[in-house]
């Protein structure tokens, strides 16, 4: 053994893990897995439970009669002289007419700030201002929305304006942010090859940014427009005090108040029961608001699962292929 | 373009030059627009809640007395239960929330089978797509009724604890049952958000802490954990940010009331802002519409602040 490399002794048994310290490990490791999976259980509790009660409930008053028919006539449990218990046909137009108001308003708004963010901006000072503040906007509080756009029209138009359009300009106020973000995702994505060879050809910046670059991100962009669409088509909380509730059918967008499923819900909710007279037969209900507000709440959460279906389908049929 | 002559065709640039400006206008109008509306909302909330200071005061403590069956006249005493019981409710739910999606968020990115992880993905985004009021419905409906045995044993047998101070109020339209249903709503932001950022995780360093001979526990307290801490964070602000401002849920499941109180499975105890101003407004005069906007402003500011806060943590984390 060479005098100089006498190091001192290490005693490697020192450092041996004990048995129990290994065990010790091993079972907090056993512990930390079988509570993440049990987190992950607790929560498929609560989704599972608000689908299957919304079916099962949700079913029993579904009907065609239910789908066509408007609350008009309808006088406590009792029968309609249609057959039925009045249905959601006026909320369902309402539903429809005020979500294209917000599309109109904030899609084309929504598109255009991405393409001023991508294309336009060159991490200008403002561009941050406005890309921060689109974050912070897609957390306004929806009934903060409604304050807003109720405090607007009550300037334009007088105190105590409703209609339908006022619900849509609330609306919007919570879509935008959300089609900028899709935007400007889908935007950031298009190659910039494309863009150069646009340009190296003489094409102005407005027809490339038209015919190129959004074409190509449009299957992006229509995607991400449907899951914002189906993140308003389920606000209730501005329309209640925006676009009112009337029990008729209003296809006016501009004048008169106008039901929408979500505030239909919520105001079949708080009726709690019917009024029967007392020697009625057993055609009149007294459990029928709730009812009615299930069976609305079902073809609701039917709405919004196809639109997000429809928006996840659009995204990946028609994903822009990027360079891998 | 086909109607243009070859000629005219070479020699005109190609869509012109006004286009080109109009169209570039049109996209900063876009992006300034952004700035004009969040100012106009503050400043027509402002311009509407402008009778609480400048107004007849004598009328503006009237109408909160009104609100407030007498118990206030001053709007800071009207809107300081209001906000207590906001914070409170969005607090608690956060602390319910939190847990249970960090959870979700590491089962999906590192236990999960790489199938069943997509899929369990979507299921998450399913949970963030249901409309508020469908839960609202759901709380009051069902969890409501089912829960009542859960927080009667809590009661019971946890009662020492000032917060679950018995007896639980059946049915339990309380401020611990509208946690738990404010804590499902936001459980998908969460975890969506945080099972973004430990995918991020760089793949060296859990394999190093692996190599050395972690368990896998060990390496997300390692490796993950540290890595997401901002991500997460942030994520946690904006899920909080969206429990301060849920309307139709606490609106359909809580019993109101006006107090400081941290009595958690007593009904009538708290309300919160957006749920008392869709609950007041539809019977409130111009000037209660004044004093429930007043509210409002409230809540966007806090709003605002807390999203800021959070995206300001996202943008250090990721700059």
């Amino acid at each position: 053994m060479p005098a100089g490399n006498k190091g001192p002794a290490i005693d490697f048994d020192k450092f041996r893990p004990s048995r129990s310290f290994v065990a010790a490990r091993k079972r907090k490791d056993m512990a930390m897995r079988v509570l993440i999976v049990l987190a992950f259980v607790v929560a498929l509790v609560p989704l599972i439970s608000v689908l299957w009660t919304t079916i099962v409930n949700g079913v029993k008053r579904l009907n065609l009669n239910f789908l066509s028919y408007n609350m008009a006539g309808v006088v406590g449990g009792n029968q309609t002289s249609s057959g039925g218990y009045g249905g959601v046909l006026h909320a369902i137009i309402g539903t429809l007419e005020i979500t294209l108001g917000a599309m109109v308003i904030s899609i084309p708004i929504g598109i255009m700030c991405a393409v001023y963010l991508v294309e336009y901006a060159n991490r200008s000072k403002l561009s941050h201002t406005i890309t921060l503040l689109v974050d912070v906007m897609s957390g306004i509080p929806s009934i903060v929305a409604g304050l807003f756009a109720f405090s607007m029209f009550a300037l334009i138009g007088g105190p105590g304006t409703i209609n339908g359009f006022e619900g849509s300009v609330a609306l919007s106020l919570l879509m935008i942010p959300t089609v900028v973000k899709s935007s400007e995702e889908m935007l950031k994505i298009v190659p910039a090859d494309l863009r150069e060879a646009s340009y190296a050809l003489g094409v102005t910046k407005q027809r490339t940014i038209t015919k190129i670059v959004l074409r190509t991100a449009l299957p992006g962009i229509v995607s991400g427009s449907i899951l914002a669409i189906a993140r308003v088509i389920g606000e209730t909380a501005p329309l209640l005090m925006t676009a009112g509730y009337t029990a008729s059918t209003n296809v006016n967008l501009f004048s008169g108040q106008m039901t929408t499923l979500p505030v239909y819900v919520y105001q079949e909710y708080s009726k709690l029961n019917a009024n029967c007279p007392p020697h009625a037969d057993a055609t009149c209900v007294t459990t029928i608001p709730m009812e009615r507000a299930w069976a609305a709440a079902l073809v609701l959460i039917l709405v919004v699962l196809v639109l997000n279906l429809i928006g996840r389908l659009v995204a990946k049929v028609f994903a822009v292929k990027t360079e891998r | 373009m086909s109607s243009h002559s070859t000629t005219a065709a070479l020699t005109q640039p190609a869509g012109g030059k006004r286009a080109d400006k109009t169209f570039k206008a049109v996209a900063y109008a876009c992006g300034i627009l952004i700035l004009v509306v969040l100012a106009a909302v503050a400043l027509f909330l402002l311009f509407r809640a402008l009778p609480l200071i400048t107004g007849d005061q004598a009328a503006n403590s009237e109408t909160i007395s009104n609100f407030t069956g007498g118990k206030s006249t001053n709007f800071w005493q009207y809107v300081g239960p209001l906000l207590f019981g906001t914070v409170l409710v969005s607090a608690l739910a956060l602390i319910v929330a939190f847990f249970v999606s960090i959870g979700i968020a590491l089962f999906i990115s590192h236990y999960a089978p790489r199938k069943l992880a997509t899929a369990l993905s979507y299921v998450v985004d399913l949970l963030a797509a249901i409309p508020s009021v469908i839960y609202g419905l759901w709380g009051g409906l069902v969890l409501v009724p089912a829960i009542f045995p859960f927080w009667n044993w809590v009661a019971e047998y946890l009662g020492w604890i000032p917060i679950f101070a018995g007896p639980a109020s059946n049915p339990p339209r309380t401020v611990a049952t509208v946690a738990v249903v404010l804590a499902v709503m936001i459980l998908p932001i969460i975890t969506s958000m945080s099972r973004d950022i430990f995918q991020q995780t760089p793949r060296l360093q859990e394999e190093a802490a692996l190599a050395l001979g972690a368990t896998k526990w060990e390496m997300i307290k390692l490796a993950v954990l540290p890595f997401g801490k901002s991500g997460v964070v942030s994520a946690s602000m904006l899920g909080l940010g969206r429990a301060l401002g849920e309307t139709m849920a606490v609106l359909m499941i809580l019993s109101p009331g006006m107090t400081y109180s941290f009595k958690l499975l007593q009904a009538s105890q708290s309300q919160t802002i957006a749920a008392n101003i869709a609950a007041q407004y539809p019977e409130a005069n111009d000037l209660g519409v004044s004093v429930l906007i007043g509210t409002g402003l409230v809540l966007f500011v806090i709003t605002f602040v807390v999203n800021y806060i959070a995206r300001k943590i996202t943008e250090k984390a990721t700059a």
